[in-house]
């Protein structure tokens, strides 16, 4: 573990933790300038991150230590992830410790512990969301492992520094079908797992279509602060992932501050083009039922299983 | 020292077998307790000397008994088996002096709770044929006796230990024929002498003995479809015989699959693997979709013992398919991968089962619907079942996590490859292996949130008090294990090796490579260190906390009623239960499970719009036992109605069947 490995990753961390609200606050932008409205400006998810960190902690008597330290995981799961995958350089410290599996479980992790607090306090909706949130992770796990199984074949290892540097040093592995159909699999998944339209709807305030904020519903103050944050790491991470891992150019291969500049420029561009993406996928489309969920993850799941077989039939 | 080792776990075995018959009640369940875990204690000594670098133990007592006598052959892949079973037995021994003292102390549990935990540790030290055989069955007669134990207030147990006498026999015969094939075509029922005679059967021969071996063993593993006996007669055992039944026992089917498979045989054809691989991608879906929608905790348990044994046969398959293809040492991470998880496994289920088994005794039922809240009143089982359940669920950064990372990494590596068996196959496995992993997490989310978490949902749930002393530190104990196994890579990768080359038919060279604290594979270009992972994660908390703390001015905390979108009144009817939480995934999975649902509804009297009661029913059947063992039934009963009916007692008509007997003998002796 190199000191300017380790330098690298509390980078990515901090950069990622400081610019995931921003990320909320242009996809909301966009959607409201094209609904019509003015909508808030864009730092406002940081205002609102203030505002609740500086109220009182507020719990429900029936709760006990999972409701308590459930954001706390959530949100260092999803940090370390943000320091585990390559935002800026293919030589984070992080590299050796986790591969794309141990992203995938870190996730998951998080996913567990926000829907036993969902659970925690005994109410209606709590358990709904949870149960909802479980389903919809359970099914999407196989899509996820499938396209990363995919994604190893053709480099050989499932560890995201060696898929990046494969990808560089073959471009042309990046317009392979494999690699497309893995890109739109994971896709799918990314809009499933961040709780986005059609599958969840992240301002939704009518309880019975809710998912993530049902599980939530009895969070305030500074836990809600380090929920909501984690809540738009993740879809930072799943966003950084998919740009990164299928298109990874600008990304710095050595840890020269130049190049992570460069590197954390790019990264940002290619994450709010997707951002901006399905800001407009959401604007111009419904929340789909929520049995008809588990057929757009089959879908997914198809598109993965076609990735791997792509990857051993026209190799 | 192996051997001085053995000897004193078979004393304090015997020893704790004498106090278990003569001294008086209290007394009893306490010096078994304590003899039990020195056995057990010794046995796992001797095996992690041989893990450790000793030599491999053998002798030789060909007098003990008629036929060849007693061999033992204590390998480094019997003391993988031998420390799993140790590892349980240690912690449960130590449970069960609380559990026993409020519980099944009887004379007859207390005899046979010593001979199972020895005859575990032993099974896999044998090392011919006769020696197997009487091993085997002592372990299956005296885990018998214990699933009786609470035969006389429970009628559930006396048909679980029915379905469990007639499998786990029948089972044995297949392995006894398995074996005596084996045995005469090789010229010698030791297993030095089969492993150098095994090359004079013909390849059919070997495939009879093969699949006779799988069947036997894969009945003793649970794996479908002989899986039936396993979600009764485990739930039904006094619980910490369960967690030795779910964490050792089921292990040593999938021993005697490698050691009669891949050892002895010294492996066979491709297919061998892909009939293991698919057994075990059968199983894993099976266990954990039955698991997903049990609200009987223990049933669920047992479901996903199930679907833990079929991960493990996962990865035994996928060795065997990647050996026959030529890719060895893949199939050294992958058997590497089975034989973790057959560690891990025993460590997390056997916590999981001591789990329940605390909330039984504290409750009086094992129905999830019915429990709730139990976090405030049971703080320690609490913890500790939460840590297994997230090691169950393969979660960063406890152990479950490290052998299905393992898995994952033999499975995907497996690619590029000239077979197309292993083509297809694999896509599939790691769909498999990753479906039943979410799965896994939500049964378990599941099990935990209900029972642990939020009101109770009855009033023994509601004054349910932590259990005594001796139950809690096998608990935590276990508890430990789990994070101990998770975070000490650089240990386990020598053993591991040890107990891969030892099955000569599977593997060859190193699996696992540990520098310091990454755990890396040969020949695979991966990384992972699960240490740095919740070392990572604990700082995270940490500074996530303190950011927290630090924002906050006045450090209040008010508790207020829960929220709820603005309800007023808050009670546990209003809760999810069990049932609810798995709902969304039955209708998901409802092609597959055929569940029953019964919806009865009560009108008032005054008019039927006005409703009085709803009462909702799910019931899930084994459908293996629906359409395979069922039918099977019936026809002997059938037959055994016929025969009744030729058997009506009456002497006439026995004279009149000796008669025409004697008619036809005459006849045909002419």
């Amino acid at each position: 573990m190199s000191l300017t490995g380790t330098a690298v990753a509390l980078l990515q961390v901090v950069l990622t933790i400081a610019a995931a609200p921003f990320l909320v606050g242009v996809m909301r932008l966009i959607r409201a300038r094209l609904e019509g409205r003015v909508g808030p400006p864009i730092v406002q998810p940081w205002r609102d991150l203030r505002k609740l960190l500086g109220k009182d902690r507020m719990v429900s008597d029936n709760t006990g230590w999972v409701f308590s330290i459930a954001p706390l995981v959530l949100l260092a799961s999803a940090t370390l992830v943000a320091g585990i995958v390559p935002f800026l350089s293919t030589k984070s410290a992080l590299d050796q410790v986790g591969d794309l599996f141990a992203v995938v479980y870190l996730l998951l992790l998080g996913t567990v512990f926000l829907s036993l607090a969902g659970l925690d306090a005994g109410t209606a909706f709590g358990g709904m969301g949870s149960s909802r949130a479980m389903t919809i992770t359970a099914i999407a796990e196989p899509t996820v492992l499938v396209a990363i199984f995919a994604l190893s074949v053709s480099t050989g290892s499932s560890n995201l520094g060696s898929i990046v540097a494969a990808t560089l040093a073959h471009p042309a592995t990046a317009a392979s079908p494999e690699s497309l159909l893995a890109f739109a699999a994971l896709a799918v998944v990314t809009i499933a797992e961040t709780g986005r339209i059609p599958v969840d709807n992240p301002n939704t305030h009518l309880e019975l279509t809710m998912i993530h904020e049902a599980m939530v519903l009895e969070y305030s103050g500074p836990d809600l602060a380090l929920i909501e944050l984690a809540a738009h790491l993740r879809l930072v991470v799943f966003l950084g992932l998919l740009s990164n891992l299928f298109v990874p150019w600008g990304i710095a291969t050595t840890a020269q501050p130049l190049q992570l500049l460069g590197a954390a420029v790019a990264v940002a561009v290619k994450i709010v083009v997707l951002a901006a993406v399905i800001a407009i996928v959401e604007v111009s489309m419904a929340k789909v039922r929520l049995f008809r969920v588990p057929e757009l993850l089959a879908a997914s799941f198809v598109l993965a299983f076609l990735a791997v077989t792509a990857s051993f039939f026209l190799a | 020292m192996v051997g001085v080792a053995l000897g004193i776990a078979a004393i304090a075995a015997t020893l704790a077998m004498a106090a278990g018959c003569v001294l008086p009640e209290r007394a009893r369940v306490v010096w078994v307790g304590i003899l039990t875990a020195a056995s057990a204690t010794a046995g796992g000594v001797a095996g992690i000397a041989v893990l450790a670098g000793s030599a491999r133990f053998t002798a030789n007592y060909p007098d003990l008994l008629p036929l060849g006598g007693i061999r033992i052959e204590f390998d480094a892949l019997s003391a993988i088996f031998t420390v799993a079973a140790a590892l349980v037995a240690v912690p449960a021994s130590i449970y069960g002096i609380g559990y026993g003292l409020h519980g099944p102390s009887s004379r007859p549990v207390q005899v046979a709770y010593p001979l199972l935990v020895w005859s575990l540790m032993m099974v896999p030290a044998a090392g011919n044929v006769t020696g197997l055989v009487v091993l085997w069955e002592l372990m299956a007669i005296s885990s018998l006796i214990l699933v009786l134990a609470e035969h006389q207030h429970n009628p559930e147990a006396r048909t679980a230990a029915q379905w469990y006498a007639v499998v786990t026999h029948l089972s044995l015969l297949a392995i006894v024929v398995a074996l005596l094939i084996l045995a005469h075509g090789a010229g010698g029922e030791s297993f030095a002498a089969m492993r150098s005679g095994a090359g004079r059967l013909g390849p059919g021969v070997t495939s009879v003995v093969f699949l006779l071996a799988l069947l036997g063993f894969g009945a003793k593993a649970g794996v479908v479809p002989v899986h039936v006996w396993l979600p009764r007669a485990h739930p039904e055992a006094p619980s910490h015989v369960s967690a030795l039944m779910s964490g050792a026992m089921v292990k040593l089917g999938i021993y005697g699959v490698v050691r009669v498979g891949w050892d002895l045989l010294g492996g066979g054809p491709g297919w061998w693997g892909a009939v293991v691989l698919i057994v075990g991608l059968a199983s894993a879906m099976f266990g954990i979709l039955h698991a997903l929608l049990a609200s009987d905790l223990k049933r669920l348990l047992a479901y996903s013992t199930t679907e833990n044994v079929g991960l493990i046969f996962i990865g035994i398959g996928a060795a065997g398919l990647f050996a026959s293809t030529g890719n060895r040492p893949l199939a050294a991470v992958a058997l590497a991968a089975a034989l973790l998880h057959v560690i891990n496994h025993a460590a997390f289920k056997g916590l999981l089962f001591l789990g329940a088994g605390s909330i039984h005794s504290a409750t009086g039922t094992r129905d999830l619907d019915s429990l709730g809240g139990l976090a405030r009143r049971m703080p320690v089982t609490a913890a500790t079942f939460a840590v297994g359940a997230l090691a169950i669920a393969a979660l960063p950064p406890l152990n479950g996590f490290v052998s299905e990372w393992l898995l994952l990494q033999s499975l995907v590596h497996s690619l590029p490859s000239k077979a197309v068996a292993v083509a297809v196959a694999m896509p599939v496995a790691v769909a498999v292996v990753a479906l039943v992993g979410g799965l896994v997490a939500a049964t378990f989310v599941k099990a935990f949130g209900t029972a642990f978490l939020a009101m109770p949902r009855s009033v023994e749930a509601e004054q349910a008090h932590e259990s005594p002393r001796t139950m809690q530190i096998g608990l935590v104990a276990l508890a430990g294990m789990c994070v101990a196994l998770a975070l000490a890579p650089t240990v386990l990768a020598e053993p591991l090796r040890r107990a891969t080359v030892a099955v000569a038919g599977l593997s060859s060279g190193r699996p696992i490579h540990t520098n310091g604290v990454y755990l890396q594979l040969s020949g695979i270009q991966a990384g992972l260190s699960p240490l740095l992972l919740a070392t990572g994660l604990g700082v995270m908390m940490v500074v996530a906390l303190a950011v927290v703390r630090r924002r906050r001015v006045h450090h209040t905390v008010r508790e207020i009623p829960a929220w709820g979108c603005g309800r007023t009144l808050q009670t546990a009817r209003m809760e999810y239960t069990a049932t609810s939480f798995a709902e969304p995934l039955q209708r998901v999975f409802d092609d597959v499970l055929h569940p029953e649902i019964d919806v009865d509804v009560d009108h008032r009297t005054e008019s039927r719009h006005y409703i009085e009661a709803i009462r909702y029913r799910r019931e899930t059947r084994d459908a293996f036992e629906q359409r395979l063992y069922l039918p099977f039934l019936r026809v002997l009963q059938a037959w055994g109605d016929g025969a009744r009916r030729v058997q009506n007692g009456s002497i006439h008509r026995y004279l009149t069947f000796s008669l025409i007997t004697l008619i036809v003998v005459l006849i045909a002796a002419r």
